[in-house]
Parts: structure tokens; sequence; C-alpha cells
């Protein structure tokens, strides 16, 4: 009896192996499919959506911040599902690299619109935004991230990739600090320490742990 | 002794909303629309201050008895059952007690304020209270001398106050006035808006507005209120002492650690609407600076 059970249960083990990558290719197979500039067009439905939003009422009774903080957030989150694109391939086969660039494209827009809305809808006051940049640890430091993405939003195309060769590759590492900036800055702007920043900050750590080499388990003899 | 302060703020919509007066505010609603046409020396600056619409006021608060967000204290107060409420009256007074809501109400005078309110967030309104003088509730229970400060405290009940669940605050919230402070004719216990019971999330049945400091300080839904010679620590004080002191006066030329307190935005402007100048004790200098006379503003912010 016992045998045949252990058996049985090997065979649904296999059996759920076999329905996972089943799963995988076709997510892959989707992916294909799917033109990159439909991604654009996807996550850039929400700034309309947004201000029209703010224009209405629907962000509250002081759409300012609220529409500054929407932004800010997506570009975030934009960044890190960019950051999700290799670890999906590497521990599950799913590859999305070909939306990667467009990830990180679209986070520097949001990044942009947010830091635009900060600039002339929040403050608008030129010695006011100086001091404040300076001054504000949580805005030095949400500056230091805008002005990091620079560069490697102006690389992100394969012009820059093949004239820069290997030192793409190293100029793009420049992510991983970027994404902890935008949490830290996240972090910062609450009056108190709140969880959702926080969750940010954990699934972003995690995700950079997943990246870190991994130690060979024999030493050389 | 009420009606020791007049409103130089432009009463515009505050007359239309107060036909609407209920049992409550009656008294209080028909008196200062009587105190309206005898107070008018403002300067122009004031003249063209509104308050804010009903909705402005009720929907865009800070109460984290009720959660964080703006709109959470909207959504989730009508869960407060404010009825029967007491206010227990302690420490340094002739007559501690616990005083039951009606029996305030019903030796109290209520009058109508417009009073700019400004949050240490740098956003303000203009909103039209109803209330009583401070100074006339610690009179009911007689203050002691000796005593030099006083001490508020807001309900306790996470089975109705659900942000209260959350223990990264030391409940219940606690806030604090110097005795002079508490005793001056701008410092009322308001028990209503736009002639209108107050609304749990403003702080039912009754909260301390204390117009020139930063919002905070006007403690909300108060159950205690605690006469004494040791400065009390306030909440915000206990969370964070480099960034709120128990003074708070509003003060633009001292920052908050992260912000700027110079200048603030009108809630209700939409998208396009500019910040303004915030001005010294939020617009009460000339009532209040004589208060802190010798004090350093910056040390004691």
């Amino acid at each position: 009896m016992s045998q045949s059970f252990e058996h049985q249960e090997g065979a649904s083990v296999s059996k759920q192996t076999s329905t996972r990558l089943r799963l995988i290719d076709r997510v892959n197979i989707v992916a294909r499919a799917v033109p990159v500039w439909s991604l654009y067009i996807l996550l850039l439905l929400p700034v309309p959506w947004l201000l029209y939003l703010a224009q209405t009422g629907g962000l509250g009774r002081e759409p300012i911040k609220a529409l500054e903080h929407e932004l800010g957030e997506i570009a975030l989150q934009l960044l890190i599902v960019g950051l999700c694109v290799t670890p999906l391939r590497q521990h599950l086969g799913v590859n999305l690299i070909k939306f990667r660039r467009a990830l990180g494209l679209l986070s520097f827009i949001y990044v942009t619109l947010h830091l635009l809305v900060w600039l002339i809808l929040d403050i608008g006051i030129l010695s006011q935004i100086w001091a404040d940049i300076l001054k504000r640890p949580y805005i030095t430091i949400g500056m230091a991230g805008f002005i990091l993405m620079l560069p490697l939003a102006i690389t992100s195309n394969n012009f820059s990739i093949r004239k820069l060769g290997p030192s793409w590759r190293k100029l793009h590492r420049a992510v991983y600090l970027i994404v902890l900036l935008g949490a830290v800055h996240f972090i910062m702007v609450k009056k108190v320490w709140e969880l959702e920043p926080l969750i940010y900050l954990a699934v972003i750590l995690i995700l950079l742990v997943l990246r870190m080499p991994r130690r060979r388990k024999t030493q050389p003899v | 002794m009420a009606f020791r302060w007049k409103n130089s703020l432009k009463d515009r919509d505050v007359t239309e909303e107060s036909i609407f007066l209920n049992r409550r505010q009656l008294m209080g609603g028909a008196a200062a629309g009587l105190g309206f046409v005898a107070g008018s020396a403002a300067s122009a600056a004031e003249e063209a201050l509104e308050p804010n619409p009903w909705e402005d006021i009720t929907q865009y608060n800070n109460f984290y008895e009720f959660g964080t967000g703006k709109t959470d204290p909207a959504t989730y107060a009508h869960a407060l059952t404010t009825t029967p409420w007491t206010v227990t009256i302690d420490g340094m007074v002739d007559r501690p007690a616990d005083y039951a809501f009606e029996d305030i109400m019903k030796a109290m005078t209520v009058e109508e304020r417009i009073y700019r309110f400004r949050c240490v967030e740098a956003w303000s309104m203009i909103i039209p209270w109803n209330g009583f003088e401070l100074a006339d509730l610690l009179d009911l229970a007689g203050v002691q001398d000796g005593a030099k400060y006083v001490r508020f405290e807001t309900l306790y009940r996470p089975s109705e106050m659900h942000g209260q669940k959350a223990n990264w605050i030391d409940w219940p919230y606690v806030e604090g006035l110097r005795l002079d402070e508490a005793m001056h004719p701008l410092t009322i216990m308001a028990t209503g808006i736009y002639g209108r019971d107050i609304p749990n999330q403003n702080g039912a049945p009754l909260r301390l507005v204390v117009p020139w400091k930063y919002g905070f300080k006007s403690i909300k839904s108060v159950v205690k209120i605690t006469l004494t010679d040791e400065e009390p620590l306030n909440t915000w004080q206990q969370l964070q002492p480099r960034e709120y002191g128990f003074y708070s006066n509003v003060n633009p030329n001292v920052d908050h650690p992260r912000w700027t307190q110079a200048t603030e935005r009108v809630i209700g402007g939409g998208l396009f609407q500019p910040r303004i100048p915030t001005l010294m004790f939020n617009g009460y200098e000339e009532e209040v600076a004589s208060l802190y006379e010798g004090m350093d503003l910056a040390k004691f912010y």
C-alpha cells in the first residue's frame, strides 16, 4: 500500500512540474507576441487618468500632493517590476527581457512628471525649491536618484549599447542604487514609520539579494 | 467669560449654513451672528479670506485614531459613539469630577469663531467653529493656585477607533498647553462647525482649538483634562522630539526639519492653487505674541 502511495505522489509531483512548465511556456509565447509599444501605451494611460481625477475631485481635497505621490509611487513600482525581469528568467525561465528597457524608460517618465508636479504645482517658488533640494535630506535623496537616472535614460537605446560596450552594463547597475534611493525617499516623506514604504524597501532588498553572486559550495583542493 | 474675542475674518458662507442650526449649537450660533456685526476691524488680507466649504473641512483630516490617510477619518469615524460622553477634569482643581457633556453644554456659552487652521504639514483651511472658551470650562472645575499646565487626553477605544490597533503610538493621544495659553480668549473647545454638531472625523463631541499653534495641538474627542504643575509630554513630541516640540506655535521662520514652514497651501483650490506665505502665530501675533516674550522660539519650537 505504502509503496503504491509513494508512487502516486511522485507522479503527481511530476505532473505539477509539467503544468508549471507549460504555464511558463505559455507566458513566454504571449510575451513574444505582445509588441513593446503596447506596453508604453498601456502604462502611460494612468497619466491622463490621474490628471482627469485631479481636476474632477477624484484625488481628494488636495489634488496636488495626491498627484505628486501617485506619480512617484508608479515610478518606484515600475523600477521594481524592471528589477524582477532578471530573477524571473534565472529562477523560473520566464523571459520578459524585451520589456525591460520600456519599464526603465517609463519609470523615468513618471519620475520626471513627479518632479515637475513638485517643482511647478507644489512648490512653484524658485528660491524655496533650491533651499529644499539643499536642506531637506529626503528631497536631496530624491533629486540624487533623478540625476542618476538621467545617464541611464539617455543610454537606453541600441546605439549606446553598441558604443559603450561592456561599460554599458556597469553604468546600468546604477539602477540598484537608484531604486534604493527611491525607497528611502518614500520612507522619509512619511511623517512616521509607515508600513507601505517599508514593504517596498523589503521587496527591493529581496530582489537585490537574488542578484548577489553565489558563493561556491566546494573549496578548491 | 465668553465673547472675549471678535472675529475679523469674513463671514459669507457661514450665515447661510447657519440656517441649519440645530439644538446644540443654537444659542451660540445666534449669538455669533450678532457678533459679526460688531467685529469688523479687519485688514485687507483678512477681508479676502473665506471659510472653506464643509466638504474640505470634513473630508481632509488627520485623525490617526481612524488611520493615517487624509480620507480615513471621514471613512471610518462613523463607528465612534459619542453619547454618552463625559470629560474627566482632575488634578489641581477644586471640583475634580466626571463632567457629562450635556452638563458642560448647559453651563457654557457657545459662540462662533472663524479661525485660520494651519497644519504642521504646511496646508491650511479657514474653519467656522462653534465652541466655548476653554477658560470657562476650567473655571467650572476651579483651577487651583500652583497649576501651571493643562494636559488633555483623547478617547482610547480601539473597538471603535480602529487606528488605535496600530501600536506605534502610545495611545491615548496626549496634548498639553501652558495654563496662560489655555486661559487665552482665543483658545476654545469646539463643539460645532458651520452651526452643526462637529462631525466625528473632526473630533466629536468636543475638541480643543488653539488657532495660533499647528493643528496637531488641537486635540480631538477629549475625555480627560488634567491640571498639573509639570509640562505634559505630548504625543508628537514623544514620537519625534527633534521635529515636534511642546509649543508648536505656527512660525514661518522656524522650519520643520524636513520641510519649510514659510509657506502653506490653502486646501480646496485644485491643481493650480499657489502657496501663500505663512503668518507669524498663524496671523494671531497681535493677540498672543506677548505670551512668549523673551523666549527663543527656535529653541522652544
